[in-house]
């Protein structure tokens, strides 16, 4: 054990070592951004203005996560369970805030810094960063889905999804592509597409205080939804097995009439198969109900700053620097990462790279959050697990189900699978 | 553990008795000598007890607690309702029946192909030593390394072994699929193990004896089952034992070829997940107590029902 722990000790040593040397080379102090990998160089490239507007007051080292969300997850709980001092800012994915909070991982935000954190942002990805109505992030990115749909096939895009399904049958009788593409693997996305519905059916997983699961009739519907589709000629026959990707890939090899995904399909589809981006279009998420607006999920990033940070408040200064909208907007152009800045959304720049900045604004505003909780994980994946296959759901038992293992969750008594 | 705790606990009476025997009163030497001995384990019993005691006592003193990294405030100690929560929870069943499946199924089928081996390398006359080495190969390749190649291997698109299937198989989102193929990575990894286990079995079978058998008219078959099996039996059981406390622990493999997914946990990754990803110490430590309970139930089994003998205590 012992030894064990000299061993640990070692890079922990030089990486103070390597710390050190950078404080002595400007006398300032290092932030060490921890975020998503990102291959565009956009968020990088923050960084170093940031660094450079300080003006020497501190240097902002971005280093990168694991690919994969639990991954990343994992790695930031582990550090900061055992108190690690060498994590300043961090990118958290917006399910994590209320855990991270709870946990005493990170720091609140108040007084002037939490002001310039609110000011001009979207109200629900705020909404994300918040739990027990204190403030613990600040809004990096935000992101939700749209319904991408092949114009050739179907002149005007469906309202509901009844409409859609029925769409889709249509042309499956005509023998044409009639896939409706969504997220059917048992993971992260499985509980999206249930929030979405549950949220657009009126209703929502937790009660208003996240002491309890609210569900009810909504949710019914909802799983009613994923089992119908399922069942219907729309089903890709890999429904249960398809992620983001799997469904791009779907609609650019052109057997599909319909997608439901994030924006970054857009500029692929330019890129890989130009014939078809001809007739690709956009339109808002599909209703559950004709007279109710549809209330899609929304995912991105929120920075927090460590509790255990050396330097707070710099800390507080550099995070809000990084989501500026100079860097905002980099992101979004380079990185393809929807802004959470309202006016950045009137943006010339942006709108000529996102032709759908319109739509994805209407969704923001109208959008659910996932269950906001600390045993979030645990409720994901209870959901997931029980609404997998899509095609052996049984609404009314499969919502009891999951009220049962909400239930255990909040009191940790959940085994998670 | 259980299996190594014992030759450490057994010399000392076994010492002092035969000490006690030859001469009654210790004299002042012998005793001295007695004391450096101590002296001279001590580190290595504070060592043992430092990173197996202690982990395994905290491990069970968690499991009573309601101890929630995410609520930290409502820490508390709950006596045995972790357990209680595990053991009822299907979830854990399933993992249970899993691990069981994938143990006995693999530890079988090595125990066959091991013998082979084993057979193979004690009865080759040319390039022994060759032979022996390229037999040992996959043990000698880390699990997670190997693993990995298998993981690619079984995508469609990406690997050979995928190429051979029907188009559009995809063998590891499939809940029987994916278990045999973990089991066939267990199985290519460990065989070798089984086999030099067994090999070692082996060499205790005199030649004599089975000349005998054979000048007896014995068959093949029937030296093998009738010499043979018999006289190597110590050696086969202690190597069920190892392969069985090893399979029924058995994470690694699944870890990089499913992730548990499609029901394919076992009892480790339930115990990780929980641990690490739901970040609930409590339910997690009930679970690896509950892990280290089966496993010691395994070994008492063995060792007590078919008398595996400890190495090192065969002479008994």
């Amino acid at each position: 054990m012992r030894r064990l722990r000299a061993f640990a000790v070692l890079p922990l040593l030089a990486s103070m070592l390597a710390a050190c040397g950078g404080d002595e080379g400007g006398g300032r102090p290092t932030l060490n951004w921890y975020n998503f990998p990102d291959d565009s160089g956009a968020l990088q490239k923050a960084a170093d203005r940031c660094s450079q507007a300080s003006g020497g007051r501190y240097r902002i080292a971005y280093n990168k996560l694991p690919r994969a969300a639990d991954g990343q997850r994992q790695q930031l709980v582990r550090r900061l369970a055992a108190e690690d001092d060498s994590l300043d800012i961090l990118g958290l994915d917006v399910t994590w805030a209320a855990e991270f909070a709870e946990a005493r991982w990170i720091r609140e935000w108040t007084g002037v810094a939490r002001q310039r954190a609110v000011e001009g942002t979207l109200r629900v990805p705020l909404e994300t960063s918040t739990w027990k109505r204190r403030l613990y992030a600040v809004p990096y990115n935000t992101n939700t889905q749209l319904l991408w749909y092949r114009q050739d096939l179907v002149p005007t895009p469906p309202k509901t999804w009844a409409e859609m399904l029925a769409m889709s049958a249509t042309l499956a009788q005509q023998d044409k592509p009639h896939y409706v593409e969504i997220q059917g693997a048992q993971y992260e996305g499985l509980t999206v597409w249930f929030n979405t519905l549950i949220n657009s059916a009126g209703g929502s997983i937790l009660n208003r205080t996240a002491t309890a699961p609210s569900l009810g009739p909504p949710a019914v519907r909802a799983a009613g939804i994923m089992r119908e589709l399922a069942h219907s000629p729309a089903a890709d026959p890999s429904l249960s097995n398809q992620m983001e990707d799997q469904n791009r890939l779907a609609m650019e090899s052109g057997t599909a009439a319909f997608e439901l995904n994030y924006p970054f399909v857009y500029p692929s589809m330019k890129a890989n198969n130009p014939e078809l981006f001809k007739s690709f279009r956009w339109a808002p998420y599909p209703r559950v109900d004709a007279n109710r607006p549809s209330r899609p999920t929304i995912g991105g990033i929120d920075l927090a700053v460590s509790a255990y940070s050396r330097h707070p408040g710099l800390a507080f200064e550099a995070a809000l620097c990084l989501r500026n909208r100079e860097n905002q907007l980099t992101a979004a152009i380079e990185g393809g990462l929807p802004p959470t800045l309202r006016a950045l959304y009137d943006e010339p720049e942006l709108i000529k790279q996102y032709p759908f900045a319109k739509e994805v604004l209407a969704a923001l505003e109208s959008a659910s959050v996932r269950p906001l909780t600390p045993a979030y994980q645990n409720i994901s994946i209870a959901i997931s697990h029980t609404l997998s296959p899509p095609s052996g759901i049984q609404p009314v038992s499969a919502v009891n189900t999951i009220r049962d293992q909400i239930d255990d969750a909040l009191r940790s008594e959940g085994v998670i699978p | 553990m259980s299996t190594q705790a014992e030759p450490a606990g057994a010399p000392p009476p076994a010492e002092a008795e035969r000490t006690g025997r030859h001469r009654a009163p210790l004299s002042a030497g012998a005793r001295q000598e007695r004391r450096l001995g101590w002296l001279l384990c001590a580190p290595a019993v504070i060592v043992m007890l430092a990173v197996t005691a202690y982990p395994i006592g905290y491990a069970v003193y968690l499991s009573l607690q309601r101890y929630d990294l995410r609520f930290p405030a409502q820490a508390e100690f709950v006596g045995l309702s972790n357990y209680g929560a595990v053991l009822t929870s299907e979830f854990w069943w399933d993992a249970f029946w899993v691990t069981l499946f994938i143990t006995v199924v693999s530890v079988a089928i090595e125990l066959v192909l091991g013998m082979g081996l084993a057979l193979v390398m004690h009865r080759t006359i040319f390039w022994r030593g060759t032979v022996r080495t390229s037999v040992l190969v996959p043990y000698g390749i880390v699990t997670v390394v190997a693993a990995f190649s298998w993981q690619y291997a079984w995508t469609p698109d990406l690997g050979y072994l995928a190429e051979l299937l029907p188009s559009g198989d995809a063998p590891l989102t499939e809940m029987w699929s994916a278990l045999w193929l973990i089991i066939l990575a267990e199985v290519w990894k460990t065989t070798p193990f089984m086999a030099l286990l067994l090999l070692a079995g082996l060499a205790l079978v005199p030649e004599e004896t089975l000349k005998a058998a054979m000048v007896d008219g014995a068959t093949p078959w029937q030296r093998f089952t009738k010499v043979m099996v018999p006289l190597m039996k110590p050696a086969i059981l202690v190597a069920l034992l190892f392969r069985t406390l090893d399979a029924f622990r058995i994470f690694d493999n699944i870890y990089v070829l499913t992730g548990g997914a499609q029901n394919t946990g076992s009892v480790s990754i339930l115990g990780y997940d929980n641990l690490f990803t739901a970040l609930n110490l409590g339910i997690g430590s009930a679970i690896s107590v509950l892990i280290f309970i089966c496993v010691g139930i395994i070994a008492f089994t063995f060792v007590k029902l078919f008398g595996a003998a400890a190495p090192g205590a065969e002479v008994k």
